[in-house]
């Protein structure tokens, strides 16, 4: 974990507001792992954006946020060429991919970049993407290279009608995989670890929080893991984001 | 020849004044990733009660212009896991240590205090403040008796040194911190966050799941300068300022205004480095303006 200063060498305009960057941070690069996230401050507020990361290549890495708010925005206008003041890389990603291990992808909405890196290094993968209405429809040309993609509309107007979980139980009547990895709203993450338990697979769902710190020190985030017969309280940026299914109570 | 930057508090040495201030930088291990902890003059510990704590229910983060709310409720996993797993790592690390405590009731923080009388911790530091907590904190902060009771009844369980913060949240923060100087407190922190509420106006309800929290950061700093200022012209004790402390200026302004040492907090999630930047900017302050010794600048506001 370190302090770097990343150097924006690519930036586009996914949706009318969901941005993706290509930052460039040698220091991070070299250890960040998928699932793990970045703190970026934004000029002028006191707390940074935890962002998750995306994609990680030799020198850069890849991020995709949403316009949520002030800061959000403010990143928003900046251009290629400006630097970005960002913690990086924090938290725990995705247990690493073994050889021959058959992933399925379950992401919704802003929910979806986290499983980006992590598909390329299966071997397998299959995703399923979600999104309120075929205009917030985001990476699917990313996830279209890496294996089949099953797109779901919660309208209808693109793909399949309804939700995600609706598509991941219907895969996994006719299909084995040995794991799930997830990202998304909170009823979408109960909805795929009650199916995860039912199917007996392996399982981990990255999870959001607001947070102060980003690095374990605050307690502002907190979600609650079991050990035993005990709920332990647990840090969403420190023990997170990214937890066992089995594990985490939603 | 570089300035003296040590302080002294109630006979405790710091080696210089900058303090990280309670529930902000945890237990310090995570910060020792980007700097040395023997940089900072000293460490307040989150604050510790005698049972493991939960906390109150997230969201408990809410940005602010100019600052933050919290209300994390005093999550910690109790004062015997403190003292067994934290404390003797923090004590090797070259700074002077200062364990927060709080507590439900006048005999839960006598219990805390006193298992930490048998450690090296070099001071104490009662919260009667925290804003978040129905018994624990504010419940004995707002009032000059209520907080006597607490202060009288932790000074006869420990003979370490009892610095005692207190609440914003009171109509006269002089009164309070006399009635806790003479309860037998060493020396007086302040200030604790200021009570703030965020509602967010597309679905009604509040950011916080506690509906309300406190207000730290850059915005309450004018109000901690006027409360230290007050405080400094009516106590005796030595003043620990704190709240929105975010630069070396920010930090000499404090000292300006009465404080032997002060705490810094939020300004630490913005930039981890903050601390070590504060240090270093005083200190090349200190040098340019010929000051040799940093004690030289508390209470120095010339007032008109």
């Amino acid at each position: 974990m370190v302090k770097e200063i990343a150097k924006i060498v690519k930036r586009d305009v996914l949706k009318g507001n969901t941005y993706s960057w290509i930052l460039q941070c040698k220091e991070t690069a070299k250890t960040a792992k998928p699932g793990q996230f970045v703190d970026i401050l934004v000029e002028g507020f006191n707390l940074r954006r935890p962002i998750s990361i995306c994609e990680i290549f030799n020198d850069s890495i890849r991020i995709v946020f949403d316009v949520r708010g002030k800061g959000t925005a403010k990143m928003a206008n900046l251009l290629v060429g400006d630097m970005v003041d960002m913690l990086a890389p924090l938290g725990n990603g995705f247990s690493k991919m073994l050889p021959g291990q058959k992933l399925l992808v379950v992401g919704g909405g802003i929910g979806t970049p986290p499983m980006v890196e992590l598909s390329k290094h299966a071997d397998f993968v299959k995703a399923i993407i979600g999104f309120k209405t075929k205009d917030a429809i985001i990476l699917k040309d990313d996830y279209e290279k890496l294996g089949e993609t099953i797109v779901c509309t919660d309208d209808g107007s693109m793909g399949r009608k309804g939700f995600v979980t609706d598509a991941l139980r219907d895969i996994l009547e006719t299909e084995k995989f040995d794991r799930i990895a997830a990202c998304g709203p909170k009823p979408m993450l109960k909805g795929i670890k009650e199916i995860a338990d039912e199917f007996n697979i392996f399982c981990e769902l990255s999870l959001e929080d607001r947070m102060a710190c980003g690095i374990g020190a605050c307690l502002g985030c907190q979600c609650f893991v079991k050990s035993g017969d005990k709920q332990l309280s647990a840090r969403v940026c420190k023990g997170g984001p990214v937890f066992k299914s089995n594990e985490v109570i939603l | 020849m570089m300035p003296k930057m040590s302080v002294n508090l109630a006979g405790v040495s710091f080696k210089n004044p900058l303090i990280t201030a309670s529930g902000t930088f945890g237990y310090g291990r995570e910060y020792e990733n980007f700097f040395p902890l023997s940089t900072l003059g000293g460490i307040s510990t989150k604050g510790t009660t005698n049972e493991p704590r939960l906390g109150n229910a997230v969201p408990r983060i809410a940005e602010t212009p100019m600052g933050m709310l919290n209300s994390v409720g005093l999550e910690n996993p109790g004062i015997d896991f403190f003292i067994k797993h934290a404390l003797p790592w923090l004590l090797q690390k070259d700074t002077t240590i200062i364990a927060n405590i709080a507590g439900s009731t006048v005999d839960e923080y006598a219990e805390v205090a006193s298992k930490l009388d048998d450690t090296d911790v070099y001071m104490i530091e009662l919260n009667i403040s925290c804003p978040n907590v129905k018994q624990g904190g504010a419940a004995f902060g707002i009032s000059t008796k209520s907080a006597q009771m607490v202060v009288s009844a932790v000074r006869k369980s420990t003979k370490k040194p009892l610095m005692v913060k207190l609440s914003p949240n009171v109509t006269s923060i002089v009164e309070i911190a006399k009635a806790v100087e003479d309860a037998g407190a060493d020396v007086i922190s302040l200030i604790n966050t200021l009570l703030g509420m965020r509602i967010d106006i597309n679905n009604k309800r509040p950011i916080l799941k506690n509906n309300v929290g406190g207000l730290s950061g850059p915005a309450v700093f004018p109000i901690a300068i006027r409360m230290v200022y007050q405080v400094y012209k009516a106590v005796r004790i030595p003043i620990v300022g704190m709240g929105g402390i975010a630069s070396f200026e920010d930090a000499i302004e404090m000292m300006m205004a009465g404080a032997s040492a002060f705490q810094v907090g939020t300004a630490i999630f913005t930039d981890p480095y903050t601390p070590v930047n504060i240090i270093d900017g005083i200190k090349n302050w200190l040098f340019e303006k010929n000051i040799d010794d940093i004690n030289e600048i508390i209470g120095s506001v010339n007032e008109w």
